[in-house]
């Protein structure tokens, strides 16, 4: 029975642990069609919801008719705010410790809010009762640009907060504001920046845009009114909040509640948040004892359910004539729509916008956050990134690029100048972080060398000449960036949603014939949880990963956890995953003890087995544990193998990675063709490269979007005018560049297994470095700041004020 | 609201239906036939996750109704795999490659190549590129999509599959 045959190597590899490219368990249903997604899913008596929505930014509602639409054949039940009013669900509590109104109550705030909610027998009646309730509105002045906010005439968006100074964060000091947030030392960085003998300022943009996964936001809710129990079905990023706030919200006990996120289309925070979708199908269902589903079209999903960005940052840094950086100051007017419904941790209104000092080893820093309301969508969601990590990473990234500008310094030599060293992780940050570890300028290097930078910097001077000699219409740009992220949220002391703190969880059960179910408190929407998961037991406790099956996504089976966004699925739960499975293998090694009749410590671990140290071919394979942990345990124990651990992490991880953007862009029509992008990352132990490469990929592709024309506008009286995906730019096949990928391994220190998450890098990552090349590239021409999205009209449109058309 | 009666062929076998005039053929497909493989993402013809393989072309099922697909023979997804269950080289290639993750395009991006493998059985990246423009993903970045069916292509053509580098 105990056959010693297969080598120890030949043993690792039938695992498919860690490090391996296990192909992906999820396919197999995927590639036939039989995935489940919540609109796949069809109860008897099913009913439909659909919203009619405002055409107008801002009005008071004047009166609303149903009564026509409800004289509709097959219209069950026309919702308003007047009928939310007695069970008091016309108002709901965001995630940012503000309110947001369910249905319009006396005004709208947004184009396209939610006004009424029609549920009738199927989607079709749905949308042509909808044409048939009648609202009157009186237009009211629009807000649009969130610069005039502030200004004393400034029309008052939230009558609801009249009279209220005081926000969830701190002192309001105007009708249109939400809150100032503060880190770092004013006095010595404005020192700094006033004894620096470089200094650069500069208004960054990172404009409004939208997550827009393929699938749209959509639920389906039954409540059981024999039982008093309500199944909710949805798209949600985070099952168990979900659970926790409609309990909240119903009053229904959280047991009787079952929430199960099925598969999901795409998440990019889109699915995190509540939505006023959400609640009407719950309240219809709980008013009618019926199923009721509410799939959201595109237009909705763009014009309504959480944007991201729309943060305006004027920087500026100071520095030494020889380049070395001597303080940041940073202050962010973020424009947060109608209601501030940010996906933050409750106590971070601009969540970790602090990690704006980058890469870099700035000895001062202050950022400075006001937040405001405008007439557009509420959101403000973490796009494919760490809260508002992105838009940090995007700020110090493009500032740097301009100091180096102003320095006439190389950009990548002004980062090599200025980074923190591997010596000095852990590091300390001016804003307030504990960099857990990191090794920059080997990344930074190891990417230049591959993509052979000094090379190219000859090859743009070259072209730089030819271009003013006019041989050529093209022109050249090389964008640089070096970010660090900030993921993992977070440690449960300072990061929690609605008051739960931010741990994560796995559920690990090992069966009499040595397979596996595990649970988690995460939620999958494209990761590859089921795959992924499995590969860190099967190293841990030397199980064939396909024998291993992962759960998510069903509150009453798994464990309570904060779920999946901010790349904290690896850091957070996998961390769990591996500290649960320890514990297995810690009994474990006393079961095979007992059975080779050895003290415990007279065993060793040998990758899939337990063996007597020093006698190798005497050992107990885990299946042979798993089956003697059900019928010969040592006396006292326990039968059984299993184990549920809750992972608080003592601090985030920070992964981090050397993107380099070879550009061309044609002066005369402003097309950017990208020659090459090169992306480092290192993400610390690397679980599944197959699968990280994917992650960049498809990071990448959404960064190379957001750089070069993605963006949610408003014209402006408030009307959304990329509402559609013909306007709002996603790419094809065929305008996306080829990825080359690479990495480093900088492990984190305090991470079971040293992972760090890589799922949002590549959006953090990627806009800076399109960015600085559509800049780097006009930049010997004097452009100055040129801001994003770099579609091909803009671009044109620099060349034209450059008089490059002339 | 009247019905017409329509047949069709779905996947090899004949039904018939009664559908409003106004129903869409995905939402005919998804609700009434339960197939529910294909997938809406944006009603507007531009994302292709509503892809089917109707009379030999690939089409969104969101702009067609149903009653124009009268008489027709239609393939989704769940038509693809053999009928011992065999996945065809395209549901293989995604898999070996990667070329998926969330799923929720595959569907209509698996039909459309399928199509295109047969309008053009050994496509270069840049036609394979041209030929799935129809098809957003938001996951992947498409580079392993291409492979993908790069991959497929040189198991229907009884090649070897030499994997492109990074």
């Amino acid at each position: 029975m105990n056959d010693m045959t297969p080598t120890r190597e030949e043993r690792a590899e039938k695992l498919q642990g860690m490090g391996c490219r296990r192909k992906r368990v999820e396919d197999i249903r995927f590639t036939q069609g039989k995935g489940q997604y919540v609109d796949d899913i069809k109860l008897p008596g099913m009913l439909f919801g659909d919203f009619v929505r405002s055409p107008y930014a801002h009005a008071r509602i004047k009166h609303i008719d149903k009564s026509k639409a409800l004289a509709m054949k097959g219209v069950i039940a026309v919702l308003t705010a007047e009928d939310l009013k007695p069970v008091k669900l016309d108002w709901m509590p965001t995630l940012a410790g503000d309110v947001q109104m369910v249905l319009a109550d006396g005004k709208v705030l947004f184009q396209n809010q939610e006004v009424a909610f029609v549920i009738a027998e199927d989607r079709y009646i749905a949308s042509d009762a909808c044409e048939l309730v009648e609202v009157e509105y009186e237009a009211l002045e629009v807000l649009v640009d969130p610069f005039k906010a502030l200004a004393p005439n400034a029309p008052e968006l939230r009558e609801d907060l009249r009279g209220k100074t005081e926000g969830a964060h701190g002192k309001r000091i105007h009708h249109n504001h939400i809150f100032n947030w503060q880190v770092g030392d004013k006095a010595a960085t404005d020192a700094a920046i006033s004894n620096g003998e470089v200094t650069i300022k500069e208004m960054i943009s990172y404009h409004r845009t939208h997550p827009c996964p393929l699938e749209t936001c959509q639920a389906l809710a039954s409540m059981d009114k024999i039982k008093g129990e309500l199944t909710l079905w949805g798209t949600f990023q985070a099952p168990h909040v979900v659970r926790t706030v409609a309990s909240l919200l119903s009053g229904i006990p959280e047991a009787k509640i079952h929430v199960i996120a099925p598969d999901i289309g795409g998440g990019f925070g889109n699915k995190v948040g509540v939505y006023p979708g959400y609640v009407c199908a719950i309240v219809g269902s709980i008013v009618l004892g019926k199923p009721v589903k509410w799939v959201e079209d595109r237009m909705e999903n763009l014009t309504a359910t959480s944007f991201a960005r729309d943060y305006h940052m004027t920087t500026e840094i100071s520095a030494t004539k020889e380049g070395k950086v001597t303080g940041l100051k940073v202050h962010i007017l973020a424009d947060h729509g109608a209601f501030d419904a940010c996906a933050d941790p409750s106590k971070w209104p601009a969540g970790f916008a602090n990690i704006v000092t980058g890469s870099y080893d700035f000895p001062v820093a202050h950022l400075e956050v006001d937040g405001v309301y405008t007439n557009k969508a509420p959101g403000g969601v973490a796009y494919r990134c760490s809260f508002r990590v992105t838009e940090a990473a995007y700020c110090i990234e493009r500032a740097m690029d301009i100091l180096a500008q102003k320095l006439g310094m190389d950009p990548a030599d002004l980062r090599m100048k200025n980074f923190i060293q591997p010596q000095q992780f852990p590091y300390q940050s001016a804003l307030g972080w504990e960099y857990d570890s990191g090794d920059y300028p080997t990344a930074l290097k190891k990417g230049m060398e591959t993509i052979n930078y000094r090379a190219l910097r000859e090859e743009q001077k070259a072209k730089q000449e030819a271009f003013k000699r006019g041989e050529t219409r093209e022109i050249m740009g090389i964008g640089v960036s070096f970010f660090t992220e900030i993921v993992g949220a977070g440690p449960s002391r300072n990061c929690d949603i609605l008051g739960v703190g931010m741990f994560d969880s796995a559920e690990i059960r090992v069966h009499p014939t040595g397979s596996i179910i595990a649970r988690m408190g995460t939620k999958s929407q494209g990761q590859a949880h089921e795959t992924t998961y499995a590969q860190i037991i099967a190293t841990e406790l030397g199980i064939e990963a396909d024998k291993i099956m992962i759960e998510e996504g069903n509150t009453d089976t798994a464990p309570y956890g904060l779920g999946t966004y901010g790349s904290r699925s690896t850091p957070v739960a996998g961390a769990a995953t591996a500290m649960a499975a320890r514990k297995i293998r810690a009994k474990a090694q006393m079961i095979a003890a007992h059975l080779l009749e050895v003290s415990d410590y007279d065993v060793e671990w040998d990758i899939d087995r337990f063996r007597v140290k020093g006698l190798p071919e005497k050992f107990k394979t885990m299946t042979e544990i798993a089956w003697a942990a059900y019928n010969n345990v040592p006396e006292g124990m326990e039968p059984g193998l299993e184990a549920v651990n809750y992972y608080d992490p003592p601090n985030m991880t920070y992964p981090f990675g050397a993107y380099i953007c070879v550009m061309d862009i044609d002066v005369d029509t402003g097309v950017a063709k990208t020659r090459r992008f090169y992306a480092l990352d290192d993400c610390g132990t690397r679980i599944n490269p197959m699968v990280i490469e994917g992650q960049v990929h498809g990071g990448c592709t959404e960064g190379f979007a957001i750089a070069m024309g993605q963006e949610i506008r408003y014209d402006e009286m408030g009307n959304c005018v990329t509402g559609s995906l013909m306007d709002f730019f996603l790419p094809t096949a065929v305008e996306t560049p080829h990825w080359e990928t690479d990495f480093t391994v900088t492990p984190s220190p305090h991470h079971p297994i040293g992972a760090k998450g890589v799922g949002e890098s590549p959006n953090v990552g990627s806009v800076p470095a399109f960015s600085n090349a559509v800049n780097d590239a006009f930049a010997f021409l004097n452009a100055g700041h040129i801001q994003m999205p770099h579609d091909a009209w803009r671009t044109w449109e620099v060349a034209e004020r450059l008089g490059l058309h002339d | 609201m009247a019905k017409t009666h329509v047949t069709m062929t779905i996947n090899g076998q004949e039904v018939e239906a009664l559908v409003e005039p106004r129903t869409l053929l995905i939402h005919f497909l998804r609700e009434q036939m339960l197939l529910t493989g294909p997938h809406i993402g944006c009603e507007t013809s531009h994302c292709g996750a509503c892809t089917v393989d109707m009379n030999d072309m690939s089409v969104k099922s969101c702009t067609v109704f149903a009653v124009q697909a009268n008489g027709a023979n239609i393939t989704t997804i769940e038509g693809m795999a053999a009928a011992d269950g065999t996945l065809s080289a395209l549901q293989e290639g995604f898999r070996m490659m990667h070329g998926l993750q969330c799923g929720y395009c595959t569907p209509g991006m698996i039909t459309r190549a399928h199509r295109l493998l047969i309008e053009n059985p050994d496509p270069s990246e840049d036609e394979i590129r041209m030929g799935i423009a129809g098809n957003i993903c938001r996951c992947t970045g498409y580079q392993n999509i291409v492979k993908a069916i790069q991959y497929a292509a040189a198991k229907i053509n009884g090649v070897p599959f030499h994997e492109a580098a990074e």
